[in-house]
């Protein structure tokens, strides 16, 4: 299925065609996830690839232009040279590798073991990715928090936002009435949906960044189907800027409380009477910090693409 | 010996797509998709490496000792939002561009590259560098 789609955006000329089949891809992708038990990666990329980057790409594509034009047929040889000899050369490689799902592969006896074994009982909470991802590996995690705040900062000083001022006429009748009731149904039930990934990724699959996309999807379905003006009332652009960066600011600051109560950089063992405690304490925080950063991140980039365009809602 | 490895020639096929895409493609938006796809493939690469056979998600429940590999899980995770991070930066450097340019075909931005540049052969163009 995954090959199928790829050859058909290969070959497409549309470019709303190849977008949508990029939302498709990766919403296989993430199936394909499931299968491999990757069930927080699968998660994050169904709710991302599927759903935030196509709004984008589309977004964009209302800026520049739906069809691409025709194209001469020189200089078509030459890149399949290249890439097929590159792949070639991967196929080779992978000659050596071990084979799939191994367990006695090489990746499987340093680290991981640790980390299957003892974090359930050092952080005391089941789901290993969180674990990893916010206590073991904390330092990456904040990392990945401060790339996205600065895209966010980069996006903002490329395009910025144009706040809509014209409120849109309330007396006629909306252009997409059936769309408009079902998105009023749907976003509660969005958000508390946001909300339990937010607080129960300790124990199921979810957490800050998969919590944050879920939310922004919840304010973004609501611009899409109102307007932009009741959207940015709704989700001031001004609060949302404040917000993302505090949310990086409660990261550090956790951080900065851990080498305040006498641990190192985000060991978060000091913070509560046993270190078990601590760690939960510690989790709840940074995971509360990049949930707050990614939802006000997506928001922005939204509102900073469709306020672009000037046939947008 | 010969299915072994099948997962991985998937994983490489995608890649070898969106590479394909990415060079031999014109429209800058496209090329971004081709560049996703690139990456998509490289997240199923590490995932296809992390899974053992008979493992379960790696959420610890009572009963099962043998889990996959959690950690890169962990790291893919954390790239796909930068990932949507990085192409949401070139998708807004793609309307600066339609906007400077009136069109965001490579060969026509080239073009006008070397008319400002009184025809010079080669000139560069900067709107590939978004880097991963």
């Amino acid at each position: 299925m995954l090959v199928f789609t790829t050859v058909a955006i290969v070959r497409l000329r549309s470019l709303f065609a190849i977008i949508m089949l990029s939302g498709i891809y990766s919403l296989l992708s993430a199936n394909i996830f499931v299968v491999l038990d990757a069930v927080d990666v699968a998660f994050t990329e169904a709710a991302v690839g599927a759903g935030i980057s196509t709004v984008l790409m589309l977004a964009t594509l209302g800026i520049t232009g739906h069809e691409m034009k025709q194209r001469s047929k020189k200089n078509r040889i030459l890149p399949l040279l290249v890439v097929t000899i590159t792949g070639a050369i991967l196929i080779y490689g992978t000659l050596d590798m071990p084979a799939f799902s191994d367990a006695t592969a090489p990746i499987h006896q340093h680290v991981a073991p640790r980390y299957i074994i003892d974090s359930p009982i050092e952080i005391g909470i089941p789901n290993m990715v969180t674990s990893v991802l916010a206590s073991y590996r904390g330092y990456d995690t904040m990392g990945e928090v401060i790339v996205v705040f600065a895209a966010l900062v980069g996006v903002l000083s490329l395009i910025g936002i144009r706040e809509a001022k014209v409120p849109p006429n309330y007396a006629e009748i909306p252009a997409r009435p059936i769309l408009q009731v079902m998105a009023k149904f749907m976003i509660p039930f969005i958000i508390l949906f946001a909300l339990y990934v937010q607080f129960h990724g300790d124990f199921g699959p979810g957490g800050g960044f998969q919590a944050g996309v879920i939310f922004s999807v919840a304010i973004i379905l609501y611009t899409l189907t109102f307007s932009q003006y009741d959207g940015m009332r709704l989700a001031p652009p001004k609060v949302l800027k404040v917000l993302a960066a505090i949310g990086v600011l409660i990261y550090g600051g956790t951080g900065i409380w851990t080498l305040l109560a006498g641990g190192t950089f985000l060991n978060y063992s000091v913070l509560g009477e046993t270190s078990v405690s601590g760690q939960h304490i510690g989790i709840l925080i940074i995971e509360f910090g990049v949930g707050l950063t990614v939802a006000t991140a997506m928001m922005l980039l939204f509102f900073a693409f469709v306020s672009r365009g000037e046939n947008n809602p | 010996m010969t299915l072994e490895h099948f997962n991985y020639w998937v994983v490489i096929f995608l890649m070898m797509a969106g590479f394909y895409i990415l060079i031999s493609g014109n429209h800058l938006i496209k090329k971004i998709i081709g560049l996703n796809i690139f990456q998509t493939s490289v997240f199923m690469l590490y995932i296809s490496m992390g899974k053992v056979s008979g493992g379960t998600a790696p959420i610890a429940i009572e009963g099962v000792s043998n889990y996959s590999n959690p950690l890169p899980h962990v790291l893919i995770l954390t790239a796909i939002v930068v990932g949507i991070a990085t192409t949401s930066l070139a998708l807004a450097l793609v309307i600066r561009i339609k906007e400077a340019y009136g069109t965001v075909e490579e060969d026509e931005i080239l073009e006008m590259d070397q008319i400002a540049d009184h025809g010079e052969p080669d000139s560069d163009d900067s709107t590939e560098g978004d880097s991963k």
